[in-house]
């Protein structure tokens, strides 16, 4: 009983980190203070935090990696788009538009089926090349086909992604995979994670809660994806190509396995990074690549690991006196 | 007539793939990490090779020892200062490190040799080889040879030498090996030594194949190599070779017959099929359970 | 111990935040009379070769109009950012350029990534003139203007020129599928050798993930008998094709579009003799005896130690097509609220006699403009003759 309201108070945190990060940023539009430069930033900010958040379900929660996130992302971006762009006479933006995301994570969710029941009784890196091979092979099709505009990409879908709009998104995709995580499907999910074996003779259904994670995770990337399409006015499959599942990896194994506030910080500051550093110009690729190495090393080195430590028991030690 | 040229020519691209995918392989086999950067290593020894030959003008055999050594000295480095410190990490993180890298090695080269792509010398000038109406590249003949040798070669170096036993011992178990007196991080350091020198060769092979590099040259192959060795079951030696043999077979056959534009679709849907008949690729070994 | 890693990122969030808020901030207040063009392309990656030189091309063409007293005395800036070729990053890029003060936009050098510009300088209602992205629908808003040909235009003129010269009798198509440029060439292209009834033999395709070995396509074309080899791509592939042809004995004409120019330089002393006879349609030929355009070359190949190719020549071009547009429009005054507008007017009432033809435009945005078709003789370009 006390467990499970420590977990539900870090998820309040969670949701309270966004709300209150979202208010700022609205603070700040409204008052001028947000330069064009960090509005155009929102939306990607929020699309990279749906798209962390639920590929964490897969590597951090359930512990497989998954290189073809960004397969599942392009799908639900061209059903999404292609939705919205034969509704949109039809329907008005206020219904077509969440529509639209809800197609595009449904066809996601089905792609996320027909890849995952096969595949998902391969392990570790083999489970990796084969979600990288289905990534790629999604991109092929996608630049061969003639109704997703083919290698020119696709045009003309409404700009309806707004921050707030996208804002929503994000809250909803924290409440459904932070519920998940703590309820009784996620810790069979965990159990799969830290011993499958053990968890299959405790009685868990290994398939059926693999498959859960995985199509969950593939429904909330095409959310993402459609979010995504109607932020820009072409979309294409080029940009869905294994750098951007490792993009997304990246912003996962940062935040920390398992941690989907980890993933959501790490969102922002790795979407952040590469804009920020474009006053570095031609060194731009260079320092964000020295980046991602210190980052690595430094939490692995055992100097930080104690200064987490020192200050971890600080913290612990104010956090006591608040409580008594 | 067609097809036999065509399953040559598959052969000639497989033997490239295979040469990329041994070090690979080899690298992953001993200290079980997948090293992304491994293409872009292909790159930095092609383009040693430009350096001593087109701009130095030292003879080419000069610039691939050269090239060998410097991509030994740069493997070396790179497991020392990015990949040592992970060791007790998760594989996770070691990846992400070596995606770092590979970046990097991208971003050092374009600022070093700009954004375009750099001719190649001729290392390798071997006359093709006539067969009836069949014509053999000379190039195609020294990879597929060299890949040949490189497997012997590493599959003797590591089933009977010294070395490569405590190379064995380590893959097995690093903390078992080190109570058994091997120095583990010797052996992790030889391993990319030698992974680091087999993609200079394959970048010398590479660049005299297709005659031009550049600084994202190495990206590609490198994926397809990777793909190669999964094929063929990651870890082992002749799986590479065959993966990569396979891989290229199929990827030219499909071009020839089934469709240009979809050749990379069908080759990694054939990829799938593989691994979900042997969960392990063609020659791995199977995974233990541990209960 | 994972609350604090967070906390850490957290904090290392808010710096980079406030990194960004500076890095903007810090370019607000320009001198008066300094007119900000900003443009954006590919400067690492694969395609960084194109934006590079897109930037290198338009920094010359300001250097000099700087240098001469600038434009009705403004001078001019360039401020040029990495979009890596996507539209996403390039829709950042053009916000980074909005907040340092950009008059005038460059749109991007990709046809993607300025598909996704067009929307953004439509808001603003700027003058967007792109030097090199070359899809239909990057002029697709009144205030989108560029400076190289529209794929639709390239393929169907390479068509007519094929037939009226009669290049060869058997006509083999050789294409990048995953790249919009050449794609789109190619269908306009087939579409008018039909209509003049062309004999295409064979068409052949490659895409991004396998763009070294063509073997394979090469082989195709061997057996198909073409004696001509169309080949709408750029010259870093075209350098690929064409060494791996002749490799395979391929006897055919080459002939490429505006993309391939470059492929002399690209192919280098040691391939010169593979060059040769090699045919392509371009509005820019860097060999040309041409004044002007022997003056382009030279003083680029001063600055940057290079041939420009022909994205250098369309920026080059692009800049002094902006400085003829100030004139045309009276431009005295940065700040005039009419700037836009008046810029936008003019583009349709002047002509620029630049390095890649002599261009007026109209209100599609499109340039009319005639490419010159020439061979390589010898290691350089000459004007084709029958």
């Amino acid at each position: 009983m006390m467990k499970r309201k420590k977990t539900s108070i870090k998820n309040y945190i969670t949701y309270a980190i966004a709300l209150g990060a979202f208010a700022v940023m609205m603070l700040l539009i409204a008052t001028g203070n947000a330069t064009r430069h960090l509005q155009s930033m929102l939306v990607p900010i929020c699309i990279n935090i749906v798209l962390a958040a639920s590929l964490n379900l897969v590597v951090g929660v359930l512990g497989e990696l998954s290189l073809g996130h960004a397969g599942f992302m392009s799908v639900g971006a061209y059903a999404g788009c292609l939705f919205s762009l034969y509704m949109q006479e039809i329907l008005p933006t206020a219904v077509r538009f969440p529509l639209a995301m809800l197609v595009g994570g449904i066809v996601a969710a089905v792609f996320g089926v027909l890849v995952g029941v096969p595949v998902l009784r391969l392990k570790g890196d083999y489970l990796a090349i084969v979600t990288l091979a289905f990534g790629e092979i999604i991109r092929s099709i996608i630049i061969n086909l003639n109704f997703t505009g083919g290698a020119a990409g696709l045009k003309g879908t409404p700009q309806d992604a707004t921050f707030p709009a996208a804002f929503i998104v994000v809250m909803i995709t924290l409440v459904v995979i932070l519920n998940l995580v703590n309820s009784k499907q996620g810790r069979a999910i965990m159990s799969l994670r830290d011993n499958t074996i053990a968890a299959e003779s405790c009685g868990i259904h290994v398939s059926y809660y693999k498959l859960l994670a995985f199509v969950v995770a593939a429904f909330f990337a095409g959310v993402a994806g459609a979010l995504y399409g109607h932020n820009y006015s072409i979309l294409t499959a080029s940009t869905f190509d294994y750098n951007k599942s490792i993009e997304i990896l990246v912003i996962v194994v940062l935040g920390g396995m398992g941690s989907i506030r980890g993933s959501m910080i790490a969102a922002v500051v790795m979407t952040v990074l590469p804009e920020a550093l474009r006053f570095m110009s031609d060194y731009r690729m260079l320092i964000y690549a020295l980046v991602l190495i210190a980052i690595m090393l430094l939490n692995a080195s055992p100097a930080f690991s104690k200064l987490k430590g020192n200050l971890k028991k600080l913290f612990a030690g104010r956090r006591g006196r608040e409580e008594a | 007539m067609d097809f036999l040229s065509n399953l040559i020519s598959g052969l000639s691209l497989g033997s490239i793939y295979a040469l990329i995918a041994l070090g690979y392989t080899m690298v992953y086999g001993i200290a079980k990490m997948l090293n992304f950067a491994h293409g872009d290593i292909i790159m930095v020894g092609a383009f040693t090779v430009i350096v001593c030959v087109n701009m130095c003008g030292l003879p080419t055999w000069v610039g691939a020892i050269l090239s060998v050594l410097v991509c030994v000295l740069l493997g070396v480095v790179i497991e020392r200062v990015a990949y040592k410190p992970l060791r007790k990490s998760p594989p996770l993180t070691v990846l992400i490190t070596a995606i770092g890298v590979s970046y990097l090695l991208q971003s050092l080269a374009q600022l070093v040799f700009g954004s375009g792509l750099h001719s190649f010398p001729k290392v390798v000038s071997i006359p093709p080889v006539q067969l009836g109406e069949l014509t053999i590249k000379g190039d195609a003949l020294a990879t597929l040879a060299v890949s040949a040798l490189i497997m012997v070669a590493l599959t003797l170096f590591i089933g009977k030498t010294r070395m490569g036993k405590a190379m064995r011992a380590v893959s097995e178990d690093k903390d078992a090996a080190e109570l058994m007196g091997i120095s583990v991080n010797k052996t992790i350091s030889v391993t990319f030594a030698i992974g680091s020198a087999l993609a200079a060769v394959a970048g010398i092979f590479y660049g005299s194949t297709y005659g031009f590099i550049g600084p994202y040259t190495g990206s590609m192959p490198g994926i397809k190599a990777f793909v190669a060795a999964v094929f063929g079951g990651i870890g082992s030696i002749p799986g590479a070779m065959i993966g990569g043999l396979a891989l290229g077979i199929i990827e030219n056959l499909s071009k020839a017959y089934i469709s240009t534009e979809l050749s990379d679709a069908i080759v990694f849907g054939v990829l799938i099929v593989v691994l979900l008949l042997k969960p392990t690729g063609l020659l791995g070994k199977k995974i233990k359970e541990k209960v | 111990m994972k609350a604090m890693k967070k906390t850490v990122s957290l904090v290392l969030a808010v710096v980079l935040c406030m990194v960004c808020f500076a890095g903007c901030k810090k370019n607000g207040g320009s001198d008066e009379q300094t007119l900000i063009i900003g443009g954006s392309g590919p400067l690492t990656g694969d395609a960084a070769a194109y934006g590079i030189a897109v930037q290198n091309g338009a920094k010359l063409a300001i250097d000099e109009i700087n240098a001469a007293g600038g434009v009705n005395g403004i001078k001019l800036t360039l401020k040029f950012e990495d979009d890596v070729c996507d539209p996403a990053t390039a829709v950042n890029a053009y916000a980074t350029l909005y907040d340092a003060g950009t008059k005038v936009s460059l749109g991007a050098v990709t046809s993607g990534a300025c598909v996704a510009v067009t929307e953004e300088v439509k808001k603003d209602g700027m003058l967007m003139l792109t030097p090199s992205a070359s899809q239909k629908e990057c002029t697709q808003y009144d205030n989108c203007f560029r400076v190289c040909f529209m794929d639709p235009d390239q393929g169907t003129y390479a068509a007519e020129f094929m037939a009226e010269h009669k290049i060869g009798t058997k006509v083999a198509v050789l294409y990048d599928s995953s790249s919009d440029y050449s794609k789109g060439i190619y269908e306009t292209f087939m579409k008018k050798a039909a209509e003049l009834g062309l004999d295409v033999v064979t068409e052949q395709a490659f895409t991004d993930q396998s763009k070294t070995d063509f073997s394979v396509q090469l082989q195709a074309i061997k057996n198909s008998g073409a004696d001509v080899l169309f080949m709408p791509f750029y010259y870093q592939e075209a350098a690929l094709v064409i060494t791996q042809a002749e490799a395979a004995g391929l006897d055919v004409t080459y002939f490429g579009v505006d993309g391939m120019d470059g492929i002399i330089e690209q192919m280098g002393e040691a391939n010169k003799e593979m060059t040769e006879g090699i045919l392509l349609l371009t509005p820019f030929v860097a060999s040309s005896t041409d004044e002007k355009i022997a003056s382009f070359v030279k003083n680029y190949e001063a600055a940057y130690k290079m041939t420009p190719s022909q994205f250098a020549a369309d920026a080059y071009d692009a800049i002094y097509t902006i400085k003829a547009a100030m004139e045309k429009a009276e431009i005295a005054d940065v700040k005039d609220k009419e700037l836009n507008a008046k810029l936008i007017d003019a583009m349709t009432k002047i002509e620029v006699d630049g390095v890649t033809g002599k261009m007026t435009w109209d209100a599609n945005g499109e340039p009319t403009k005639s490419a010159q078709a020439v061979v390589i003789k010898d290691g350089a370009y000459v004007e084709y003759a029958d």
